[in-house]
């Protein structure tokens, strides 16, 4: 325990990210120091956030408000419990991750590494700052800076793809949350006057539901990170970009920023009571149900293992949608440790990805024959990732279905009932059989004299596991999977206490 | 000792004039920069005083010329409109000064260094005596000395195309000086008085006006000072003005000239006019906020197909110039807040956008596309400024953009039209599409041979260029000096209402 006031915690959290940007950079010459400053900064970052959690249990809501840009909209943070849910997640995977970075980065040779690991730091900072926002205004501004610093690892490879890839990321999400969001903001600080995240929402007796139903629309298409389609495309053609920033950043912090602006939206400024009054949000649960099946269905047929993540993503982020739509406390309970429990497993089937691609130079499913003996530990946890987002037990990918379905039984919601189970079955056909493959299909015969060909081309068959840091960072999030679903406390008490105001 | 402070308003325009006259004889380069420099250094602690003076007292303060009194003599007026004016481009023109030595001394043959210097000096004292008279005449006099100036300044850059677009600028600028003039011509032939107050206070009188000569005389102007500002379609001679001119004199134009003729045509229709005829005789509003659109639109896609960096912020600044008459032509509170605060804010984004290319410029002798590709790594603190300033003017939030847009979206609803709304942010979507291609030119690709011979830009050039970056975020955050005071303006501009 550190002995810090809770502000003094918030306030490290808040500006560690950017003191290890600036050093980064510094220390360019050196790279085992340079990752030295990535690695004590995620550490002493984590560390940080989890010592704020006994805290906000114990009911602390500790804040700090800097300018006021106006009266009224202040650039003010304060931590709340969704908010350190996810700065927790994100935080604590900082770590692994950077442990992954630096295997991947130098088991692939990757170039211009110094500003990757600068825009790195700047991303996970924008994530932790959006977290504790404490309004809208706020979480805007990081909002837009997590695209901002994300651009430049996105086009990391400088290959015409990448920039073309770039091009359609900032433009997807740039574009959706100016043109949308922004109005959708400006439209509520005009109506409600505040743009404060207060329990219960800020729209009651001010906004008709008509209108309640219109600006729905706008935040809900405006914050693209959270991906529901048709404003999801940014998501596979960030797949691009080195394995560390699909596995962290679209697996966990930007996508887990849409849905969790989602939740603040839905919760503390609409108001679930007040959206559910109203009755204009019904919408919702049907386009949440498209883009889950949907996607679903699209990932079926990819056989790029990245792309396939990326659509499964789309897929699953849809359903933390779909559970905050269904409006009530339950269900934004099973939304919220969805969070968590998609964040842990995604992030290990994109490790187990990015460790196959550096070990074997594999990039599609149809290549995977048999590799499970190869790289046992790899598939293994990949299995784990993939149970959990099937949702069976005993893995952390459980609990959001099961809330969201309980929700939705109570509630009688027969459409998202059958959303779910439909949607089980579709994740299990496509993780499934990769397992199968990789380990009961034998792998394709090399044909004589090619073998030695084939390794100069990029191929290499002759492969065990891929370097050390890859394979601690996925063992443990592998782990982490499973630990969530026997030990659910943090993310269930955090949960709980956001949906009691 | 003479006292000073009651003559502050006239040594705004008479220093720089002194200025000028004194570079004229010097004919050397470093030293008439010199001067240049002392007397741009001057200019911004007399504006922040008359501004605090203005501030303090809570009325305008009057400065007679030769004593003469009101209608008949020249007078000046400073009130906090014209204040906050006078510390913007007397602020700009200083904050560049560190820019030029080198930049002129690059551009410019060694024997002309001097005159640049003289006709920036002119220039200077031409816009803020725009600024700071209360005479319609006087006004037409140093706007005529502003733009004479300015041609001169421009038909110096290297490129024969340099004559070319001050030709052309000389034609347009004098088409509209002459429509302004022939406006003024109506007025006094009316009223019989040149002075703004005096004009203003016989109009509200009870006689009553014949109402065709006096709209008359509103269009004339209109039209004319919408020339000199740019205002789309009468924009076409901005592009290539800015692009040909030296680097130093496009940092200047971009960030004041446009901007005063805006503030000459809020004054003659909020304070002369007044509202209720400008606004309910003519549908001055819907022309403006029509073609604000066009240019918010048209002039931004004109930017996205440029293959020319300072083209491409050339017609850039004309959608953005699009923004602040959107806010007047919305004249209500909240859209001229932003009107005034994107003044501000555009001055200080643009100007660093300008100076970052004039550096690159100084580099490698060129801003085409293809020659910038891959600099942003051999000049990264001069690329890393353009890049924040570049997000600056794609409005996004935590920058001064964002508070400009956010003011103009506010009028735009207060106004009661969701669909500005969506044009105002829309359009500057379009502007992510510019922005992100001078970024993925200049970071992203591999440098071309002339980049990859280029080295950080001085430090004389660098320091402003870091500072006005820097205030481009520091304005995203503290908008008391944009916001408070685009409200006081509004307050003021509004005031006519009652």
């Amino acid at each position: 325990m550190l002995s810090l006031t809770p502000e003094q915690l918030m306030l490290a959290a808040l500006v560690i990210p950017y003191i290890a940007a600036v050093l980064i950079p510094l220390c360019w010459r050196v790279p085992n120091i340079r990752e030295g400053v990535t690695l004590v900064a995620a550490v002493a970052l984590a560390t940080v956030v989890w010592n704020l959690y006994p805290h906000v249990i114990d009911g602390a809501r500790p804040e700090i408000v800097g300018f006021s840009v106006a009266p009224g909209l202040d650039f003010a943070f304060k931590v709340e419990p969704l908010g350190l849910l996810f700065g927790l997640v994100a935080s604590t995977l900082w770590v692994v991750n950077s442990v992954y970075s630096i295997g991947y980065m130098r088991g692939n040779n990757e170039p211009r590494q110094t500003q990757f690991y600068v825009c790195f730091a700047v991303a996970l900072g924008a994530t932790i700052a959006l977290a504790f926002s404490k309004n809208l205004f706020t979480l805007f501004i990081f909002y837009e800076l997590l695209t901002l610093s994300t651009y430049p690892l996105v086009t990391h490879k400088a290959t015409p793809d990448a920039f073309k890839a770039g091009r359609v990321y900032l433009f997807m999400l740039v574009g959706t949350s100016m043109v949308l969001l922004l109005p959708a903001i400006i439209a509520t600080w005009v109506f409600a006057g505040t743009l404060d995240f207060t329990p219960g929402g800020i729209f009651a007796d001010k906004v008709s539901p008509v209108l309640m139903g219109g600006l729905l629309v706008l935040f809900i298409f405006g914050i693209g990170k959270a991906a529901l389609m048709p404003g999801h495309f940014w998501l596979p053609a960030a797949m691009v970009a080195p394995t560390p920033v699909s596995a962290l950043l679209h697996a966990v912090a930007v996508v887990k920023a849409g849905v969790f602006t989602v939740l603040k939206v839905i919760v503390f400024i609409f108001g679930i009571e007040t959206l559910a009054e109203a009755g204009t949000g019904a919408w919702l649960l049907w386009a949440a149900s498209f883009t889950v099946l949907t996607a679903s269905i699209i990932a079926l047929r990819q056989d790029n293992l990245k792309k396939r993540l990326a659509y499964s993503t789309v897929s699953q982020l849809s359903y933390i949608v779909l559970a905050a739509a269904i409006l009530t406390p339950i269900s934004a309970i099973g939304a919220a440790m969805h969070i968590a429990g998609h964040a842990v497993a995604k992030i290990t089937l994109f490790f187990a990805a990015g460790s196959i691609y550096t070990a074997a130079h594999k990039t599609e499913i149809s290549e995977l024959n048999g590799i499970g003996w190869k790289m046992p530990w790899t598939m293994t946890a990949f299995a784990v990732g993939s149970l959990a987002m099937i949702g069976l037990p005993p893995t952390a990918g459980f609990f959001g279905k099961w809330f969201m379905l309980s929700a939705a039984s109570t509630t009688q919601d027969w459409l998202v009932i059958a959303v779910i189970v439909l949607s089980t079955v579709l994740n299990a056909c496509y993780f499934l059989p990769i397992i199968i493959r990789a380990f009961f299909r034998e792998p394709e015969k090399v044909v004589a004299g090619h073998a030695v060909g084939a390794q100069y081309a990029g191929h290499n068959d002759d492969h065990g596991e891929a370097p050390w840091p890859i394979v601690v960072a996925l063992t443990v999030t592998a782990s982490m999977t499973v630990l969530l679903f026997f030990f659910p406390s943090v993310p269930f008490n955090l949960a709980q206490l956001m949906v009691a105001g | 000792m003479i006292d000073l402070q009651p003559h502050l308003p006239i040594l705004q325009v008479v220093i720089p004039l002194l200025g000028s006259l004194l570079t004229a004889f010097i004919r050397r380069g470093t030293l008439s920069w010199l001067v240049t420099l002392i007397v741009t250094w001057t200019l911004p602690f007399i504006a922040v005083a008359l501004f605090l003076q203005v501030q303090a007292a809570g009325a305008p303060i009057y400065y007679k010329l030769g004593n003469w009194e009101a209608p008949f003599g020249i007078v000046y007026k400073v009130d906090v409109l014209s204040a906050f004016m006078l510390c913007l481009v007397s602020g700009a023109a200083a904050v560049i000064m560190p820019f030029a030595r080198k930049s002129v001394a690059s551009e410019i043959d060694s024997h002309q260094q001097s005159w640049y210097y003289t006709m920036y000096l002119l220039c200077l004292a031409g816009l803020l005596g725009i600024i700071i008279t209360n005479d319609a005449f006087n006004a037409f006099v140093f706007l005529e000395v502003s733009s004479l100036s300015t041609y001169v300044l421009i038909a110096l850059g290297r490129h024969r195309r340099a004559l070319v677009a001050s030709y052309q600028y000389l034609i347009m600028g004098t088409i509209g000086a002459t429509l302004y003039i022939i406006g003024v011509g109506l007025l006094y032939l009316l009223t019989g008085s040149l002075n703004f107050d005096d004009i203003a206070a016989r109009l509200t009188s009870d006689l009553v006006w014949p109402l065709e000569p006096l709209l008359a005389a509103l269009a004339f102007i209109f039209v004319g000072l919408s020339l000199k500002l740019a205002l789309f379609p009468l924009h076409v001679w901005l592009p290539n003005a800015y692009a040909y001119a030296p680097s130093f004199a496009t940092v200047f134009l971009a960030g004041t000239a446009t901007k005063v003729a805006i503030y000459l045509l809020v004054r003659v229709m909020f304070e002369v006019f007044g509202v209720a005829l400008t606004f309910d005789r003519l549908p001055v509003a819907e022309i403006l906020i029509v073609l604000s659109v066009a240019a918010m639109f048209i002039a931004s896609f004109s930017a996205v197909f440029e293959d020319n960096a300072k083209r491409m912020l050339a017609y850039s600044s004309v959608a953005q110039i699009g923004y602040i008459t959107l806010g007047i032509g919305l004249f209500n509170q909240a859209g001229l807040t932003g009107a005034f605060a994107h003044v501000a804010n555009h001055a200080v984004m643009k100007t660093a956008l300008f100076l970052a290319l004039g550096a690159a410029f100084y580099r490698i002798g060129s801003v085409r596309f293809s020659d910038l590709e891959g600099i942003g790594r051999r000049m990264p603190l001069t690329m890393g400024a353009l890049v924040i300033a570049g997000i600056g003017l794609m409005g996004t939030p935590g920058t001064a953009g964002f508070i400009s847009k956010w003011y103009l979206a506010m009028g735009a609803l207060e106004a009661g039209s969701w669909l500005l709304v969506f044009l105002i942010v829309a359009s500057s979507l379009i502007s992510v599409i510019y922005v992100g291609k001078l970024v993925e030119v200049m970071w992203l690709r591999a440098p071309s041979p002339a980049a990859a011979e280029a080295k950080e830009a001085p430090l004389s050039m660098l320091v402003p260029l870091l500072l006005l970056a820097a205030a481009t975020i520091y304005l995203g955050f503290d908008t008391r000096l944009t916001v408070d005071i685009g409200n006081q303006i509004a307050t003021l501009l509004l005031g006519g209402l009652k």
